[in-house]
């Protein structure tokens, strides 16, 4: 398998052929796809994306939900139909063939927060790209303090890996809520930064990895301040139009930076100026 | 000896001088060596880029008259062959085409076939290239090559280019090089630097930049420089820096556009935008793309090429559920702060060469030193409404 | 027992940093309640003259919504206020709340505290500026739910 850097120059510009090895439903628009290298693979570090190639349709960026721990293992990618691109992805059988490109971008920084405590805020799909962080805490469990998964959907329908859930909650504490539902739903109704306000973590030791429809990191971002967590330690994925996914095409850019880039993680210090600026 | 920028090899004072004649026998030259010769010409009223055949191609005897809005080409009173400033067109078309497939792809019932197109890598040779156009390119070097990625399509083209450059006499009214600290001499990046003299005897001063350039010189009949022609040259370009149409106080532009993102003048100038892009395709360093995925009737065979784009589409800032920037005053905002601005953080370097086509081109007359004195807080002149 | 509510109430944020007197007071118009999971607290137009403190377990609050059924608005935990109605006439419950686990509770007689806050201005404005407070804030996250922001605005 080649090396993420040999890799990313080869990868970057054509897309490699991986086979759809396994297709799972999430929910009524969202699919968790595992991608088989068809040839040598790469490896992907925990918040990197790659960029989805659907024959003869077009290609978007997709952050990995699962990434490879040995040479031969699958890309694991939750894409949501929301147009032409993702739902060719989306309805692509096992046996069909995607190209990605990649990986590209920066990545959650996990190995630094370990001897801490993690907290993990997830709205919507945000779970997916955070997902690879759950999956670090837990395969290294004894490195980190009380790591917390404070997940938000709509209803109880949209909630992604459903059944991991509920395996995290033996070794996380895991708390989810949605923004309504009805009776066969016994868990919590209401959003997810209300949720910092009880979340077990020490703000002096504690970092936190956030994902999510801008709004919701937004408050999400302004309940950990009030916790007492330093901006340094807030750690965002941003998202923007993606059309090269390796900072020639200029169409990520938030100011100064690049998404593709420089990102998509970045601390909540390194954007504050910029991510509060209408229509930037 | 300074560094060559467009060849690398050390630079030698070698300088001639040539009539206009030789201009024709330049083209044969490099013609002959294999070069495909681009340069200036008069089409549609404008003077654009394109292949040159011969030096009776040239714009001979013509200027142009430049304003906020306004591009109009005139007759001079004499044969100069680079009595004027720069046109719609500028180099970019041809190191970063507007249109480039980057690969075919077909499914051969299984895995696709990912079939890489091939690099051009015609030797170009570009004659009549402005101070403010080699510091265009090098800016687009650090885009295309200076990153983690590079663009080898880029690089290919970039590579084999012989540059004969111009050094500017007449400048335009929406010019300001000057401001910008690119122009009107050239300095770097180039085989041949022209300077045209009109003082009595029509002549032409030729510095040589390179190894190459010295070369292709000694291929041409020409006579010592003198003195004289060296100090007629000088006062070419001198006379020409002080005689810019416009000027833009440059100093402490990033910290001033990244300080100014909610200045009331954007919703003033998002009045009269119309969000055409003409700025973007104009402007030498623009460099924004996409790409298109294309099929043909099967379906079997695709292809992505990749096209310019402009900031200032609806589409270009698009992710699922709508566009981030859907006010004119946002996009408006965006491309001036990127040009001027925050081009710094991310590539080291201002994007604007002062060359003034986006001023020109403007179909409402949107002058960006306007909107910098603007935010600025200084006395503008607007009366450049349509 | 009144001496045991006092001490609980000290230890609930909403009523955090008011002095012995104030607690008295307000202690004085509360009981301690318990409810099973899935008993009803209230229905929707009952008469509603108390309100609550969630002290342990979870509250749903919501409407029957036909032909939808009932649907969850909210759930309440430890530390939550749960009835309004009591503040303004006509004193009717606009929501439905059950409890989801076993509760215990504090229960505050609307019209008692009513009297109280009257014959004391000083305190009833402390305590009409702690509920605004959680108001605004439950009125914050409810419109943060009203952007429906996981879904594309369609």
């Amino acid at each position: 398998m080649a090396t993420a850097a040999e890799a990313s120059a080869a990868g970057a510009f054509v897309p490699v052929p991986f086979r759809v090895a396994d297709r799972r439903r999430e929910t009524a628009d969202t699919w968790t796809l595992a991608l088989a290298p068809v040839g040598g693979g790469f490896a992907v570090a925990p918040g990197q994306f790659v960029m989805v190639w659907a024959f003869g349709v077009g290609e978007v960026p997709i952050s990995v939900s699962g990434p490879p721990e040995r040479p031969g293992e699958c890309v694991v990618l939750t894409v949501r139909d929301v147009g032409a691109v993702t739902h060719a992805i989306c309805t692509s059988e096992p046996g069909a063939v995607l190209g990605l490109r990649g990986p590209l971008g920066n990545s959650w920084p996990v190995e630094a927060a370990e001897g801490g405590d993690v907290v993990v805020v997830a709205g919507g799909i945000g779970l997916a790209p955070l997902r690879p962080v759950i999956l670090h805490t837990l395969a290294r469990r004894s490195q980190f303090g009380a790591v917390s998964v404070l997940y938000g959907a709509r209803t109880p329908l949209d909630l992604l890996y459903t059944d991991e859930l509920s395996r995290w909650s033996d070794e996380l504490a895991v708390e989810v809520t949605v923004d309504a539902a009805d009776t066969s739903w016994a868990g919590r109704v209401g959003v997810v930064p209300k949720l910092l306000e009880q979340a077990e973590f020490r703000p002096e030791v504690a970092s936190a990895f956030v994902c999510g429809p801008e709004v919701m990191i937004h408050f999400t971002v302004e309940a950990l301040r009030e916790r007492g967590l330093p901006d340094e330690r807030i750690f965002l994925s941003l998202e923007r139009d993606m059309r090269c996914g390796v900072g020639l095409c200029g169409h990520c850019q938030l100011g100064p930076t690049l998404i593709c880039r420089d990102g998509p993680v970045y601390t909540q210090a390194q954007v504050a100026r910029f991510t509060e600026v209408r229509e930037l | 000896m300074a560094q060559n920028r467009s060849t690398g090899v050390e630079r030698v004072d070698v300088t001639a001088v040539v009539e206009p004649s030789a201009l024709d026998d330049l083209i044969g030259v490099l013609r002959r060596r294999g070069f495909r010769v681009l340069g200036p010409t008069v089409r549609d009223g404008a003077i654009v880029y394109d292949e040159l055949e011969s030096a009776a191609e040239l714009p001979v005897g013509w200027t142009d008259r430049q304003e906020a809005g306004t591009y109009r080409l005139e007759r001079r009173e004499d044969d100069a062959r680079f009595g004027y400033a720069v046109g719609p067109h500028s180099w970019k078309q041809f190191l970063f085409p507007a249109r480039l497939r980057l690969w075919r792809a077909r499914a051969d019932g299984g895995e696709p076939m990912v079939e890489e197109e091939p690099l051009d890598e015609t030797p170009l040779a570009f004659i009549g290239v402005r101070a403010c156009e080699l510091n265009a390119i090098a800016i687009q070097d650090k885009v295309f090559t200076g990153g983690k990625f590079v663009d080898r399509d880029y690089a290919a083209r970039r590579r084999g280019i012989f540059v004969v450059a111009v050094n500017c006499g007449e400048p335009a009214g929406t010019c300001f090089c000057v401001s910008m600290d690119s122009g009107p001499r050239v300095e770097q990046g180039y085989d041949l630097a022209l300077t045209e003299v009109l003082d009595g005897e029509h002549r032409f001063l030729v510095e040589a930049g390179s190894a190459a350039g010295e070369e292709v010189l000694a291929e041409l009949s020409s006579r010592p420089a003198e003195v004289a022609d060296r100090a007629a040259a000088t006062a070419v370009t001198d006379s020409a820096a002080e005689r810019m149409g416009r000027s833009m106080e440059s100093f402490g532009l990033r910290e001033l556009l990244a300080d100014n993102l909610e200045h009331p003048r954007w919703d003033e100038v998002a009045e009269r935008c119309l969000t055409c892009g003409n700025c973007t395709m104009v402007c030498p360093t623009c460099f924004c793309t996409s790409v298109e995925d294309t099929t043909d009737l099967t379906g079997q065979e695709t292809a992505r090429t990749r096209v310019w784009d402009t900031c200032f589409s609806l589409d270009y800032s698009y992710i699922h559920g709508g566009s981030v920037r859907t006010s004119a005053r946002s996009r408006y905002r965006q491309w001036l702060t990127h040009k001027l601005g925050t081009w710094h953080d991310q590539f080291d370097t201002s994007g604007c060469v002062g060359c003034g086509r986006c001023i020109t081109w403007c179909p409402v007359g949107i002058d960006i030193t306007d909107e910098v004195a603007a935010l600025r807080g200084e006395e503008t002149d607007d009366a450049t409404a349509a | 027992m009144q001496q045991q509510l006092d001490e609980i109430l000290t230890q609930v944020p909403f009523f955090g940093g008011m002095g012995e007197a104030e607690i008295a007071l307000i202690a004085g118009c509360g009981r301690n309640v318990h409810f099973d999971a899935g008993e009803t607290i209230f229905r929707q137009g009952d008469p509603a003259d108390n309100f609550f403190v969630v002290r342990h377990g979870t509250v749903a609050v919501g409407n029957f919504v036909p032909p939808r059924g009932e649907l969850v608005i909210e759930t309440l935990e430890a530390g939550d206020l749960l009835g309004w109605s009591w503040l303004f006439p006509p004193y009717r419950s606009h929501f439905d709340a059950r409890a989801l686990s076993p509760v215990r509770a504090t229960q505050f007689d609307g019209a008692c505290l009513r009297d109280k806050c009257a014959a004391d201005p000083a305190f009833g404005y402390d305590l009409m500026s702690r509920f605004a407070q959680v108001l605004i804030e439950r009125l914050q996250w409810t419109r943060l739910r009203l952007l429906d922001i996981y879904g594309d605005g369609r």
